[in-house]
């Protein structure tokens, strides 16, 4: 049968240096993808490179803020200038939110959030998400289309405590990506969001530092009782990307343990 | 990546003689799945086994009537019998509500012209078998340490469609059985997912939309314009049951063109 066939595809990977992303990276590349992997953690995202290049596969390595126009340009440009064109795209890249980035000791309810850590949020989350999405279908289109899939969340359809900037940016997410599928759902682009529950990542490890009670209830709340691997988010964002899903346009894509069903 | 591994899996998949049945259980068979085709068209399934068998496919064909215990227990045995265990289970059997069969006049009848015993039968159908199904195939996994099921519900699991309060009652129930199952066997290494296809090109969408104007029409109301193949859907329900979807569980994939979105 068609396997999730990803040789020779160029595909982007936002956040690719490390977690969800890196999983997807690692898993993209050793099935022929040629990656461009995009991370705001340089030494992290060149240290990858360097271990995909020595098992022979095609990879490279560009830092990039997707809140910044320019480097999403760049990024996008990387990949059409170094492998031809642009397949696919699994924009990853995302910041926790404010309480959960052990900047702050006290957890901190809705109206507790700076208005400026909230709009630092949405502005990466999902605004980078906009310009992601954006420099990508412009070059998708240039070579006959292509698959996206971006990473929203649980909180991307459900609520959290104490984390109003980062649900506000996840739910803004599923509306990007079905904006994006339906205004290109006749021009051979597909877009599509995964859901993923709570994921053993190195975001996760900041949220524990800050509130060590997060890791219990996060076993407790989904059915299955356990954590999600990276590996078990990069499957569903790679098979999405694939030519197997090419009747699945718009969707919302929990990868949860059932979290997102009770 | 692992791609679509399901090689050796002994899988049962029901209407497996035509439509989406039918690619589903040529896309297993061919990917080394052993397959048990389950369906009330005798003639159509035994042409299907001795095709597969020719290209040297582990395939087997029992007549069953999902609405029948008795039929649904002898159609599990035999799997086990057979292929000693039960990996997966793709319950796609169904009927077309009554103003989409044959038995509906030209002018559709609204909610309350439907005839009860109709209603009953596709409920009976449609939803009691679909648990029936479930219910046997979920007895068998626990014995080998766990398994997937995928039930084939539909667009008309999460929207209304005019004239078609059987089906679309039938259809929501399928996705309510998928989440019950799935959250009772949570912890248990039993997975329960659904799938929701748009309008696909299969006798059953022939024989409602008898001409090309309707389908036409049809093709129109999809984002993606156009109507998907039963292949398309075969790839989804076949990466739920597979390995790859590991952290999947209770979730109601649309493969769908876009339709739902909108």
């Amino acid at each position: 049968m068609r396997q999730e066939s990803l040789d020779k595809k160029s595909l982007i990977i936002t956040g690719g240096a490390s977690g969800i992303g890196e999983a997807a990276v690692v898993l993209a590349a050793r099935a022929g993808a040629r990656v461009t992997i995009a991370d705001i953690n340089q030494a992290a995202g060149e240290a990858l490179v360097t271990r995909l290049t020595a098992e022979g596969h095609t990879v490279q390595f560009i830092c990039v803020n997707i809140g910044r126009e320019a480097d999403v340009k760049a990024m996008v440009d990387a990949a059409v200038s170094a492998y031809g064109r642009l397949d696919g795209a699994f924009n990853n890249a995302a910041i926790v939110g404010f309480t959960q980035s052990g900047k702050h000791e006290k957890q901190l309810k809705f109206a507790e959030i700076p208005t400026d850590a909230f709009r630092h949020g949405m502005d990466i989350n999902a605004t980078g998400t906009f310009l992601c999405i954006r420099y990508e279908i412009e070059a998708m289109l240039a070579s006959g289309g292509g698959s996206i899939v971006n990473t929203s969340s649980m909180a991307g359809i459900l609520a959290i405590p104490n984390a109003p900037d980062y649900i506000a940016s996840k739910h803004a997410v599923i509306g990007l990506t079905k904006a994006a599928a339906l205004d290109y759902a006749t021009q051979n682009i597909r877009v599509n969001a995964v859901l993923p529950g709570v994921i053993r990542t190195q975001m996760l490890q900041a949220a524990i530092e800050a509130d060590p009670g997060i890791e219990q209830w996060a076993a407790n709340v989904h059915p299955i009782k356990r954590l999600g691997e990276p590996h078990e988010v990069a499957h569903a964002a790679l098979w999405l990307l694939s030519d197997a899903a090419s009747l699945i346009t718009g969707i919302s894509l929990p990868v949860d343990g059932g979290y997102s069903m009770v | 990546m692992q791609g679509l591994n399901i090689s050796g899996k002994s899988i049962i998949v029901t209407g497996g003689a035509s439509g989406i049945g039918e690619a589903t259980v040529r896309l297993a068979a061919l990917a080394g799945a052993k397959v048990t085709i389950a369906d009330l068209n005798v003639e159509a399934g035994v042409r299907l086994v001795k095709h597969l068998q020719e290209q040297g496919c582990a395939v087997q064909f029992i007549r069953t009537d999902i609405s029948d215990e008795q039929q649904v227990q002898d159609m599990v045995a035999l799997a086990l019998k057979t292929f000693g265990r039960l990996d997966g289970a793709f319950n796609n059997a169904g009927v077309a509500g009554f103003n989409q069969s044959n038995l509906g006049a030209d002018e559709p009848a609204k909610f309350s012209a439907l005839p009860l015993d109709v209603y009953r039968r596709v409920q009976e159908v449609n939803v009691v078998g679909t648990f029936i199904c479930m219910k046997h195939e979920i007895i068998a996994m626990l014995q080998t340490g766990g398994g997937a099921i995928v039930n084939t519900a539909s667009f008309s699991g999460i929207f209304a469609s005019p004239g078609a309060a059987d089906y679309v009652a039938s259809k929501h129930a399928v996705i309510g059985l998928t989440k019950s199952a799935a959250l009772d066997y949570a912890t248990q290494n039993i997975r329960v997912n659904a799938v929701l296809p748009g309008a696909i090109r299969t006798p059953m969408l022939d024989m409602v939309f008898k001409s090309d104007g309707r389908n036409k029409l049809l093709a129109a109301a999809h984002p993606n314009g156009r109507l998907g193949e039963p292949e398309e859907i075969a790839q989804a329900a076949l990466w739920l049951l597979s390995d790859a979807a590991s952290l999947i569980t209770g979730i109601s994939m649309s493969a769908d063109g876009g339709l739902s979105m909108i």
